[in-house]
């Protein structure tokens, strides 16, 4: 490479960004670097010489050397993208692999044992106890409007109610009009809305999915979870059916010695409401710090299905009644296998995944 | 909300036993969150009085007091310096236990031995003040020895932490819980509120609703003779007990007024209020207040949130200024301040629903808003009005309530509902005869009139929460089954003759996660919502389903795809040295509308009026193979194990071109041979998001991946499956011989394979063993061997019938495309 000088700045430019932009490979690439603009270059050297000068002429020669490096590096930058980019097609092409080709007979895996997650463990057993108790199952989807998720639900616009659940909206349609759905309860709406339209009430389902709370994650608490909701709509159910279901379950779900307890509470959606609460699995109801000391643990909400709510979906309460109630599955799980921390359900440690089968 | 124990007990006789009190407060929905013992350990505190003041040497902080507290002089080492001799101050004796479990030891500091702790108004759990000793000096008739309890009349006392149900407006205070109580103890309910007697109309104020749809009454009463001061210590110390803070007597009488009774009052500096005039009306756009904590708030304009209409009720004065958002919170200008001698009192019912949507819009939560927004009692001004003048009074020996206002706007009406002994049957399940659903009701403070086994009842103003009709029914009835108990409710299991069951898609998908285990693949859960940047992986080109509201920025775009999360998943477990191993999720991923033929409308909008295009949700299995050999090739041997275990027809795995994120010439389409639905993708995560994502990325690394659509592989008519009628394997011997072919690479494998499956029906298998390309062979082509295998179920195969078939076997190859490698 020449020498530079101020005079002759433009003629190196212009060399350089030849050589450059012959440059092959990124190998080569690399060293024209090193030689062009790296410590020993003359561009390097012509920026020590500088320092002889006047203040003046310093500033003045200082920027032109300045935007001549820079113009070299600018090329640099050019060519070292192109030259990646037919690198990585050079190594993707020799990786080329017809996967019609692949011969299974020849293919080897390690024997390990595979493992359900803890979560749809924990929901297919939740499952096969209501199907035994006479539940069909049912799902809806994820994302879901204001209407299903809320509306029919007895929730109305700008109701306060609605601050009960920390929503999660979508850029889609009006402001706040989609949603990522706060709870399993849509799916009744959408069941009971089939049900009305094709004449097949009565309904006995249980819905399992997966909803989502705008709620910083916690020990207790994730931001997206798992829930599982019931609903029975038919002729002559009461408050009693309500009870005897959820303590069917709870003996049957959690073992003989677990019960079932209903105290008063609010939602929307069911009229008479309640919580309720199982002995605490922890301590067997003799009172621990998981249960407070009370031998009961809240487990999820219930109630009779509100009348507003069946008017949403147009069913005759004077022929039917119908009871909800729901829970969290995650919550079940975290019970049953006494996970001090929700987290790690969503770490997928691989240390904890082997544990459950 | 917290209520001291002894103003419940000013309304009705309770329990001794704070546990069973507990326990029954639960059963009626008044959960109690926590119970606090207040006032406990202050026996032993006695007063001492200050007689002697030294310093100790070489010390700046503290000093040595001798008092008296009635048995001679006792030597205490001092950190304050608010007192001086003579003061008597509260002194808590050597082995005393403070509230809070602090037990006073004998100390020694600097030489100096000190036998107690003189206490400041904090350290004693009666307040906040922790500047210095509590000074009890100008207490009369204050002698040393005398305990403090008895000087302050300090009882111990529980205060309850409730929660009541969200929707109850009459259970935010200590006359709703009480009456709860009354109810379920059927005892008496005292009120000791005196009703109050309209004082009339004569004075200069002025009361004036100009919408009357956002304010039902209002009421303004004209108070005189006020001097503001501290609260009488009982005063004090029951808002103190309810987590609220003391500020002075006419604020303090307003809040235990609204803590006693549900409804928020709000005194005004009648010298402040141009025209002596409090009006209400709906705020003009754009018009804008400074409030009480010093920001300024824009009014009359509607907010983002779905049903916000922008309607804000607003105080004015005679000017028609704003002075204050109407049942939310007041105006900088018009507080009271130290030197205010007449009061304003605005007692009003506001629209729940426009004082909902007012706070929620400007995030302002306050005590007021909370009970307005469910509905106050406004049957009951007046006597709310009468007990503010009445607790005022206890400071203000001088209050005269000169005049009360009045104006009226629209109320609520009241519902009147019937319920029968059969509707409440029918709905829970239980008999209760009509005489205690009438008694229940009454103790309710509902009208109640009974006709034989029905009950007709109207709901007090002081439950807006009960609706009218067959809703309002269901209200009464869940008021009645909490008082009667829901424990004494019948149970009963019920049973349908329609089977429970899970349906065919249900089903299928148990046999893919059982299928997906026993492969050895752990279930993972990677999160729906996923980064921009992460986006930009699996869909550069695609529309984002993005969330408005995002906790995080991680977290606000829906996932299209599993790649990363599982690639995340695997190179998280990398990191820790656990690499060795294979993930796999069965989940939901979404795609935007305008990214997609498939529509899916649904009913949305105010009312469900609007029909709505959302996203198309599509069930997928994913799986990550990350273990030692793992690549694509062990994800397409994996996909040909799980169809098996499917039970699919046949299908093929054709190379396509790259899907983003995916090693764009290690990747295939697996299509239904019979129908040419693509049903999944199987391949390799493209190596420089493999790079990306791991810090510790063995060279060589591959990642198997693989997709499959779950919805379409359930539905039988896209993906076929064997026929449910197999033929048993033949008893006769098989003819089985390889058949090398010469074939070009762009002709795949299966392609070959399939052609040689269908060539004759004596074709029992045609399995691929081996590939070969290199050597003699030009680029284009390469060799690919299948072991054949030929059979009869009538007999065993004879020469000519072998020498047949090979012939089929090699013409159904030519036309395939390949040619006997010879």
């Amino acid at each position: 490479m020449v020498d530079v000088s101020l005079d002759n700045l433009d003629a190196v430019v212009a060399q350089c960004v030849g050589a450059i932009s012959d440059a092959s490979s990124l190998d080569s690439l690399l060293s024209l670097e090193a030689e062009m603009v790296g410590k020993r270059s003359p561009f390097t050297a012509l920026q020590k010489s500088l320092g002889s000068l006047s203040p003046d002429e310093r500033k003045s020669a200082g920027a032109q050397l300045q935007a001549a490096r820079q113009r070299v590096e600018e090329a640099f930058a050019t060519r070292r993208t192109s030259l990646a980019a037919e690198h990585r097609i050079a190594v993707l092409e020799a990786d080329r692999l017809d996967l019609g080709d692949v011969v299974s007979a020849r293919v080897r895996v390690p024997v390990r044992a595979g493992h359900p997650g803890i979560i749809s463990l924990t929901q297919e057993s939740l499952e096969d106890t209501f199907v035994g108790m006479g539940f069909v199952v049912a799902e809806g989807p994820e994302i879901e409007t204001d209407w299903y998720n809320f509306e029919a639900l007895n929730i109305p616009p700008a109701h306060p109610a609605r601050g009960m659940w920390d929503t999660f909206y979508l850029d889609i349609g009006e402001p706040e009009t989609v949603l990522l759905r706060t709870h399993t309860s849509p799916t009744q709406i959408h069941l009971m809305e089939e049900a009305v339209a094709q004449g097949t009430l009565p309904l006995h389902a249980v819905m399992p999915g997966r909803c989502y709370r705008r709620d910083t994650p916690d020990a207790r608490h994730l931001a997206s979870f798992h829930q599982i909701e019931g609903l029975v709509v038919d002729e002559g159910i009461t408050f009693a059916d309500l009870a005897g279901t959820i303590e069917t379950f709870t003996r049957a779900f959690f073992g003989p010695d677990i019960t079932s307890r209903l105290r008063p509470a609010y939602f929307p959606f069911t009229e008479p409401s309640a919580e309720f609460e199982i002995t605490c699995t922890i301590c067997r109801g003799a009172g621990c710090r998981t249960c407070s000391q009370t031998g009961w643990i809240e487990l999820g909400g219930c109630g009779m299905v509100d009348p507003a709510v069946f008017a949403a979906v147009g069913i005759d309460t004077d022929r039917y009644s119908g009871f909800a109630f729901g829970f969290g599955i995650d919550r079940c799980a975290q019970m049953r296998h006494g996970i001090a921390d929700m987290r790690a359900i969503t770490e997928n440690d691989v240390r904890f995944l082997e544990l459950f089968s | 909300m917290k209520v001291a124990l002894s103003w419940l007990r000013e309304f009705v006789d309770l329990p001794q036993d704070i546990s069973s009190l507990v326990r029954e407060m639960d059963d009626l929905g008044l959960v109690i969150e926590g119970v606090e013992h207040v006032g406990e350990g202050l026996e032993q505190v006695v007063i001492a009085r200050i007689d002697e003041i030294r310093a100790i040497e070489g010390a700046d902080r503290i000093r040595h007091v001798i008092v008296d507290a009635g048995n001679g002089p006792v030597e205490i080492v001092c950190g304050a310096t608010n007192f001086a001799l003579g003061d008597f101050v509260p002194l808590a004796p050597v082995g005393a236990v403070l509230p809070g479990g602090f037990e006073i030891a004998l100390r020694k500091m600097r030489g100096v031995v000190s036998n107690g702790m003189l206490c400041s108004g904090k350290e004693l759990g009666l307040g906040d003040d922790h500047s210095g000793l509590m000074l009890l000096t100008h207490k009369p008739g204050i002698a040393p020895g005398q305990r403090l309890i008895d000087v302050l009349s300090l009882e111990s006392d529980v205060v309850l932490d409730i929660s009541p149900e969200g929707n109850r407006p009459d259970a935010w205070s200590v006359v709703g819980i009480a009456r709860d109580l009354a109810a379920r103890f059927q005892t008496p309910l005292r009120d000791p509120a005196r009703p109050g007697s309209d004082t009339g109309a004569m004075g200069g104020a002025r009361a004036s609703i100009q919408s009357p749809e956002l304010c039902g009454a209002l009421l303004v009463a004209e108070l005189s003779g006020v001097v503001v001061t501290s609260s009488p210590s009982t005063i004090a110390r029951r808002l103190e007990m309810a987590g609220m803070r003391s500020i002075n007597n006419v604020v303090d009488a307003s809040n235990y007024v609204m803590l006693e009774r549900g409804q928020p009052t709000h005194p005004y500096d009648a010298a402040a209020v141009a025209g002596q005039h409090i009006g209400v009306r709906r705020a003009v756009d754009g018009e804008s207040l400074e409030t009480l904590d010093g920001v300024t708030r824009v009014l009359g304009r509607a907010g983002r949130g779905w049903g916000d209409t922008g309607i804000d009720c607003v105080i004015t004065d005679g000017n028609d200024a704003v002075i204050g958002i109407a049942g939310v919170m007041g105006g900088a200008s018009s507080e009271i301040r130290d030197a205010t001698t007449n009061v304003l009192l605005e007692v009003a019912f506001f629209d729940p629903m426009t004082i909902a949507r007012t706070s929620k819009r400007l995030g302002l939560r306050s005590e007021a808003s909370h009970r307005f927004e469910r509905g106050v009692d406004f049957a009951n001004a007046l006597t709310a009005t009468a007990r503010f003048v009445e607790i005022l009074s206890l400071s203000c020996p001088d209050l005269v309530w000169v005049a009360t206002q009045r104006s009226e706007g629209l109320l609520p009406e009241l519902p009147a509902i019937t319920v029968s002994e059969q509707d409440v049957e029918r709905l829970l399940g239980t008999a209760i005869p009509a005489d205690e659903i009438a008694r229940i009701l009454s103790a309710l403070h509902f009208s109640v009139t009974i006709h034989g086994a029905s009950v007709s009842v109207t709901a007090p103003a002081s439950r807006l929460d009960i609706r009218s009709g067959v809703a309002g029914r269901a209200d009464v009835i869940e008021e009645i089954a909490r008082v009667y108990g829901y424990g004494r409710l019948a149970r009963r299991v019920p049973t349908w003759s329609q089977p429970g069951g899970l349906n065919v898609a249900q089903r299928f998908r148990r046999t893919v996660r059982a299928s997906a285990t026993g492969m050895g693949w752990l279930e993972a859960w990677t999160p729906s919502l996923i980064s921009d940047e992460d986006f930009s992986v699996v869909a550069p080109e695609g529309t984002a389903v993005r969330v408005t509201n995002p906790l995080a920025s991680q977290e606000s775009i829906m996932r299209t795809s599993m790649l990363v999360g599982l690639t995340d998943a695997w190179a998280s477990n990398a990191d820790r040295g656990h690499g060795e191993v294979a993930l796999f999720e069965m989940g939901v991923v979404a795609t935007h509308p305008s990214d997609t033929s498939i529509q899916r409308e649904s009913a949305g909008g105010v009312g469900g009026a609007t029909r709505l295009r959302l996203p198309v949700e599509t069930s997928v299995l994913s799986a990550v193979l990350g273990r030692e050999g793992d690549d694509a090739r062990v994800a397409v041997a994996s996909v040909a194990a799980l169809a098996e275990r499917w039970g699919l027809a046949e299908y093929e795995v054709r190379s396509a071109p790259g899907l983003p994120g995916w090693h764009p010439t290690r990747m295939a389409e697996i299509i239904d041979c019979g129908t040419g639905t693509v049903f999944g993708y199987v391949g390799e995560v493209d190596p420089e998001v493999v790079a990306q994502r791991s810090t510790r990325v063995i060279p060589g690394q591959r990642l198997g991946f693989l997709q499959i659509d779950l919805n379409v592989l359930s539905n039988t008519q896209k993906v076929l499956r064997r026929p449910l009628l197999t033929p048993v394997p033949s008893r006769f011997p098989s003819v089985i011989f390889d058949l090398s072919l010469l074939a070009p690479k762009l002709v795949s494998a299966s392609v070959i394979q399939r052609a040689l499956r269908s060539s004759s029906p004596l074709v029992e298998s045609a399995t691929l063993f081996d590939t070969f390309s290199g050597g003699a062979l030009s680029d284009d082509i390469r060799s690919v061997t299948f072991a054949i295998r030929l059979s009869s179920d009538e007999r065993t195969l004879n020469e000519d019938e072998v020498l047949i078939a090979r012939g089929q076997l090699l013409a159904a190859a030519a036309a395939a495309g390949a040619e006997l490698r010879l």
